[in-house]
């Protein structure tokens, strides 16, 4: 009697089991189904989208009137962010794919540059004209690639989820094609990444940018260490440790790491090897509540500013996060604002120390020598932005516009309605160069 | 005598309600991007003669900063949209402050309204939600929302959870490093969530909930903070399984990750 009831609850439990894990194996199928499709869609996608990108190139060669030409680049445009998109959902980046992304990228920046230009006044030059054929016949082969992968993989029922485990375990997969094929695509577009855009397209990267400022002898360790001493005012009992960047750095750095034993705390340090100028400096000590101003605390960071031979700056922007304040530092050169020669602080609003210091945007920028005498006067130039913006405040300011290039502007701050908006208008053409709006607070969503 | 007291308690009074009002603000002179108590009573008071129309949030944002200046412009103070001891003269001369009433619309969430000339029971719409905050809004850094810094914090906690701070500024300065670089998404959901970019994404550690060490650490990468000098890729030496990022140009190595381009 117990023996059949005891057998009957075992089978019972084992029929039980044996359910739960079928369900189990259904869910995981499914979820790995809804993975895998995201992944067709979005590799099918992308061969459409480089597809279209192809033909639409080929169009705008063909094209001879500007008023469809215009239409037209901004159209290649379009596509070609969407086409960047599709990449970036592609479980690629453990390949190396990312000079067809740049491609795309740069398809996209070329064709948005000459859409928005006026092409009555400007025509496309004879190396605009080459780079876009070349463009067209890169695009072909990138298209036929990308068809032949399609083929396959419908072909073969290719998965993605495969490629993906494969790359990741760094196995070598059953079948290549995926991998392979992208492959070659990447090949194709190396060839093309020394292509010449032409002149107004050399400083599309500007990620990598030399520190302009860094002039002056290399420092050797020892050195850097008694820069770290002034510069943060240590008083000789912290520890420092140092290291050498590594050989991929653009610009050669030291890394400093300096521990206070009498707070347990540490201060982290960049600083470059020519010259020893600090690129930027932060001290993680926990931070006590509120008892100065965020304007005591400009004030502060003008006086460390000025202790350091930094001289000119005046504050541009100043915002409290909790009890620190950051706080943005730009030169001002005889009443013209220099924003490219900016500098960061953060000052610790429980007694007033600099808790963060960044130099990186100063460093980096280009010694202005003389500042240019405007052409057009301030109301010329007022009299260039939208009449319904209510003017409040105007000053002379030197920015880098959307071609890497710094201009002089008249910069106007105003309101529309209940934004404002910061407005720098060319003060030698009169183009307006950016139109910003600037950025109010956010509520607290949840709470309100 | 009847009368003498009168006058004598209600110049108490007075003498009261003066000293009160000059208590109002701190000695601090309010700046433009500074928070608390101090600028919850200043919108109130430039709303109240009718210069401010925003919300009143404790955030002395744009909004705050042209009803500062219209007033000292009306008032024929120096234009400068510092909130120093003249203008707290001025303005506290010019207007009142009902301190409970508003300091209980913000604890209770409500939408209100701080006008002079009108009951101020006309002035909040009920919602009768208790929070514990002090504002109803917060400064974000240009370009971000409360919402993505969460985001990123969460990926860089998941990531880097065990690193130095630096080491996880320096995660949240390569998300970033991203978002502006060519090759990558634009879109900061879009860099943290490409296929296969970061481990964390993979095996859902990103859905932990992050310290304020990995907020601290994504504010200040935001802020301009980069200590990866640039780099655009990182990883673990000690767990990496594709041979391809060891031919990446190295820049550093922080803790245990090493930083790339």
């Amino acid at each position: 009697m117990v023996r059949a009831f005891l057998i009957g609850l075992l089978s019972l439990g084992i029929i039980g089991t044996a359910y739960w894990g079928y369900r189990e194996h259904q869910e995981k199928n499914a979820v790995l189904q809804h993975a895998e499709n995201n992944y067709q869609r979005a590799f099918h996608d992308l061969t459409y989208q480089v597809d279209l990108l192809h033909d639409k190139i080929g169009t705008t060669l063909a094209m001879n009137s500007r008023n469809s030409l215009s239409p037209a680049l901004a159209e290649v445009w379009r596509i070609a962010a969407e086409a960047h998109s599709s990449v970036g959902q592609l479980p690629l980046s453990l390949l190396p794919f990312n000079k067809t992304e740049e491609f795309l990228a740069k398809i996209g920046k070329f064709s948005y540059r000459t859409a928005i230009r006026d092409l009555e006044k400007e025509p496309l030059t004879k190396e605009e004209y080459k780079t876009l054929q070349k463009l067209y016949k890169n695009a072909a082969d990138i298209q036929s690639e990308l068809r032949n992968v399609q083929y396959l993989v419908l072909k073969n029922n290719l998965r993605w989820m495969d490629v993906e485990l494969a790359l990741a375990s760094d196995q070598k997969p059953t079948d290549n094609t995926i991998i392979d094929g992208f492959k070659t695509v990447e090949k194709n577009v190396e060839s093309f990444s020394e292509t010449d855009f032409g002149p107004t397209f050399t400083n599309l990267e500007n990620e990598d940018r030399e520190f302009a400022r860094a002039k002056g002898k290399p420092i050797s360790k020892e050195e850097a260490k008694d820069v770290a001493k002034t510069f943060l005012g240590l008083k000789g009992k912290e520890k420092i440790s140092i290291v050498e960047s590594g050989k991929g750095a653009i610009n050669r750095f030291y890394s400093l790491t300096i521990y206070d034993p009498k707070t347990k705390t540490e201060t982290y340090m960049d600083m470059t090897k020519n010259g020893g100028y600090p690129i930027w400096v932060i001290d993680n000590r926990p931070i006590q509540t509120q008892k100065i101003s965020l304007n005591e605390a400009t004030i502060k960071g003008l006086e460390f500013l000025k202790r350091h031979k930094f001289t000119n700056l005046e504050l541009y922007e100043s915002t409290q996060y909790d009890n620190v304040g950051v706080l943005t530092f730009v030169t001002n050169k005889n009443g013209v604002r220099i924003y490219p020669e900016a500098i960061k602080m953060k000052v610790a609003l429980d007694d007033g120390t600099i808790v963060g210091f960044s130099a990186r945007d100063y460093l980096s920028s280009n010694i202005i020598d003389a500042v240019p005498k405007p052409k057009l006067t301030v109301s010329e130039a007022r009299a260039k932005i939208n009449p319904n913006l209510k003017v409040m405040e105007e000053r002379q300011a030197i920015i880098v516009n959307d071609l890497n290039d710094e201009v002089l502007c008249y910069e106007f701050l105003g309101t529309l309605g209940d934004d404002t908006y910061r407005i720098f208008i060319n003060a030698q053409n009169g183009i307006e160069e950016k139109v910003e709006k600037l950025q109010d607070t956010e509520p607290v969503y949840g709470n309100v | 005598m009847l009368r003498k007291t009168i006058i004598c308690i209600m110049f108490l009074l007075i003498c009261y309600i003066r000293a009160g009002e000059a208590e109002a603000f701190s000695n601090q002179v309010i700046q433009k991007g500074a928070v608390g108590d101090d600028v919850i009573e200043l919108q109130a008071r430039l709303q109240y003669i009718g210069f401010y129309n925003g919300k009143i949030d404790g955030v002395f944002g744009w909004s705050t900063y042209w009803a500062v200046r219209n007033f000292q412009y009306e008032f024929g103070l120096p234009i400068d949209g510092l909130v120093g001891e003249s203008t707290k003269v001025k303005l506290v001369k010019v207007s009142k402050y009902n301190e409970q009433f508003v300091k209980e619309q913000i604890r209770k969430g409500n939408k209100f309204t701080h006008y002079g000339g009108k009951p101020l029971s006309q002035q909040a719409k009920n919602k009768a939600k208790n929070t514990t905050r002090k504002t109803t809004a917060d400064n974000v850094p240009k370009g971000f929302s409360r919402n993505d810094i969460q985001l990123m914090a969460n990926a860089v906690y998941g990531e880097a959870r065990g690193e130095p701070y630096i080491g996880q500024v320096a995660v949240a300065a390569v998300i970033l490093n991203r978002l502006n670089h060519s090759s990558f998404p634009n879109t900061v959901a879009g860099v943290i969530f490409q296929p296969g970019a970061f481990t964390a994404v993979a095996d859902g550690q990103i859905w932990l909930t992050p310290n304020e060490t990995a907020r601290k650490a994504v504010l200040d990468a935001i802020n301009g903070w980069d200590p990866s000098e640039g780099a655009i890729y990182y990883f673990n030496p000690d767990t990496a399984t594709s041979g391809w990022i060891w031919s990446r140009p190295q820049i550093k190595r922080i803790g245990k990750h090493i930083f790339c381009k």
